[in-house]
């Protein structure tokens, strides 16, 4: 009680003090005590299936019965899964980084309208934001089917500028480029609003009174306050963008625009004795994207994620 | 053009030299004033042609319930004309309904389930030091960090080859698990940002008036978190509802909405799917704008 007097007494101190409000005084147990369900539950329901995965991944099948496996340490399905489909890996990284650039550069300003803009709008603009999730991704991806098909608005009017020399934009990578920046879009402008949201609007004024330009000012004052949005975002969407197969199984053609995911979810699914390999690919994948997004908080650095 | 503008312009000036001071004051040329106009409203114009974007495919879904179509509701059937009936019908396809009611009963149990373990877990994070702390925060971050493809294929593999032993099978109760699990991290997340950003000064105020501990929580801290509690809430609903990646692989015969449609896509999807999609979008545009308004007379 008396620190929290002296604290108060203290003025405005208290709010830049990085000790939790009287964190130190309560006793651990009831911080063991808050985390045991949820730890519990993602030790049970995360954890320990991840390291069941990992044993399946190294394990062989009998010749002649496929689907029956035994306990074994074989590496050799790591070898298959990155020789054999090096090409869709490749893929999946590409596919997902373009949609995260181009989820990047449609999410910027409707954050920034939204946090600055917006005034009493911001919230109904947050809603809109949300809202197509109720629709189902699903739907709106074959919508996006119909909508980009060959004889479809966009085709048609791309055919007619001689903008689109292949002729169509579904079964190519383009349209599952387009599908995988609308469907993780959200995940892109929601982080990046919460930080400039916080961020103070006097210092992006101050920026135009000491007469930097609009891109001056936007890349010197305004990009460096949202950072951790900016984070946030591009790991939320290019994460499940990586791992993403209904894009491709949905705009993209059967050959050419596989991606990882889809060989997952056919090894798993639909080739008998596919899961050592499957476990492997999807083993690779996770370990992949684990390693680039430690290092690119590493290189952008920010505690605020973790 | 641009060299005629500005002459014009500048000649304008002079010859009102006199007058300008007095009547207009200074009048930028043409060009840069239509140049300032856009920069000051670029990002409200990109925001509403983004939004829009996003509803390209709402509205789709939206005109295509309309449809009279008589194979597939892919191709716009002009003889027929709009028509009603999948409105007036909209469980008449198999199974679109029973799809739904699995998915808002799953949506609810996890959101529940995700909400409280969530809450819990940012608390403890947030307010409290102990041993292993960071390990925890990590842990949280990782099931972020790992594609649903994985996050389902784990499950799948623990559900058919560990779990199976007590007695879980493949069904609703294993879509309710997995999506808990994905849940509790953006819920802790969600709390912990709101958390961070409380005054501690308002607990200390109430602790000098003499609260105790239960009621400075309940009546202090727990009313200024809960708006990020109950956004939570929202997100996890959401992402729970439109789930269809890992519900794919632990959901055995068990269909939810997303599941119905993506496997009546082949056979073609009834309309009946885009008037259950339109009006769930509807319906949560509306109940968020409802909570909204309460809570602005509420604040009143």
């Amino acid at each position: 009680m008396t620190v929290a007097s002296a604290h108060v007494a203290g003025g405005g101190t208290t709010h830049a003090d990085p000790a939790p409000a009287g964190g130190a005084r309560k006793r651990s147990w009831t911080a063991y005590l808050l985390l045991l369900p949820g730890g519990l539950w993602l030790l049970l329901f995360f954890v320990i299936p991840l390291v069941q995965l990992f044993t399946v991944s190294l394990q062989s099948g009998f010749p002649g019965y496929p689907g029956y496996y035994y306990r074994d340490v074989n590496i050799g399905n790591y070898g298959t899964a990155l020789t054999e489909f090096a090409g869709h890996f490749g893929r999946s990284l590409l596919y997902a980084g373009l949609a995260t650039f181009f989820a990047f550069i449609l999410a910027y300003p409707l954050a920034y309208a939204m946090a600055f803009k917006a005034g009493k709008w911001r919230n109904v603009m947050m809603i809109c934001v949300i809202a197509p999730f109720f629709t189902s991704f699903i739907l709106r991806t074959i919508a996006w089917r119909q909508i980009l098909a060959d004889d479809g608005p966009v085709a048609s009017t791309l055919k007619f500028l001689h903008l689109l020399p292949g002729g169509h934009i579904t079964e190519t990578w383009m349209a599952v480029v387009a599908g995988l920046t609308y469907n993780f879009l959200p995940f892109m402008v929601l982080p990046i609003y919460a930080s400039l949201e916080r961020a103070d609007a006097r210092v992006i004024e101050a920026g135009g009174d000491l007469y930097a330009n609009g891109f001056t000012t936007f890349r010197t004052v305004t990009l460096p306050m949202s950072m951790p949005g900016v984070i946030a975002g591009t790991l939320l969407t290019f994460i499940p963008a990586a791992g993403d197969y209904v894009n491709a199984d949905l705009l993209g053609s059967d050959r050419s625009t596989k991606m990882v995911g889809n060989v997952i979810e056919s090894q798993f699914f639909k080739v008998l004795g596919g899961f050592p390999v499957a476990a492997a690919l999807s083993f690779t994948l996770m370990a992949l994207i684990l390693a680039m997004v430690f290092l690119y908080i590493r290189r952008f650095g920010t505690e605020e994620l973790l | 053009m641009t060299a005629s503008t500005k002459a014009a312009a500048v000649g304008g000036r002079r010859t009102a030299d006199g007058a300008a001071d007095t009547a207009g004051g200074y009048r930028p040329p043409a060009l840069q004033r239509v140049r300032t106009w856009f920069a000051n409203r670029f990002a409200i114009i990109a925001a509403i042609v983004v939004l829009v974007y996003l509803f390209v495919p709402v509205a789709y879904t939206f005109v295509f319930s309309f449809n009279d179509y008589r194979k597939s509701n892919i191709v716009w059937n002009g003889d027929a004309g709009p028509t009603l009936k999948h409105w007036k019908n909209p469980c008449g396809a198999p199974g679109v309904c029973d799809a739904l009611v699995t998915s808002l009963k799953v949506g609810s149990i996890a959101t529940v389930v995700a909400t409280i373990l969530g809450t819990m877990l940012a608390f403890a994070l947030v307010r409290h030091r102990f041993r292993g702390r960071s390990t925890s925060n990590v842990l949280i971050f990782i099931p972020m960090a790992t594609p649903e493809i994985v996050l389902g294929a784990s499950l799948l593999t623990i559900f058919v080859q560990g779990f199976s032993r007590f007695g879980l099978r493949l069904g609703f109760w294993t879509i309710v698990i997995a999506h808990i699990m994905f849940c509790i991290s953006f819920v802790v997340v969600t709390v912990k940002a709101r958390l961070q950003s409380l005054d501690p000064r308002l607990e200390e105020a109430a602790q000098d008036l003499y609260a105790g501990p239960g009621g400075t929580f309940w009546r202090v801290t727990f009313p200024l978190v809960l708006p990020g509690i109950v956004g939570a809430a929202l997100l996890s609903f959401s992402l729970s509802f439109d789930d269809f990646i890992i519900t794919n692989f632990v959901s055995g015969d068990e269909t939810t909405f997303p599941k119905f449609v993506y496997v009546s896509y082949l056979r073609g999807i009834p309309a009946q799917a885009n008037v259950i999609g339109f009006s769930m979008f509807v319906i949560a545009v509306a109940l968020v704008i409802a909570g909204q308004v309460i809570g602005n007379s509420r604040r009143k």
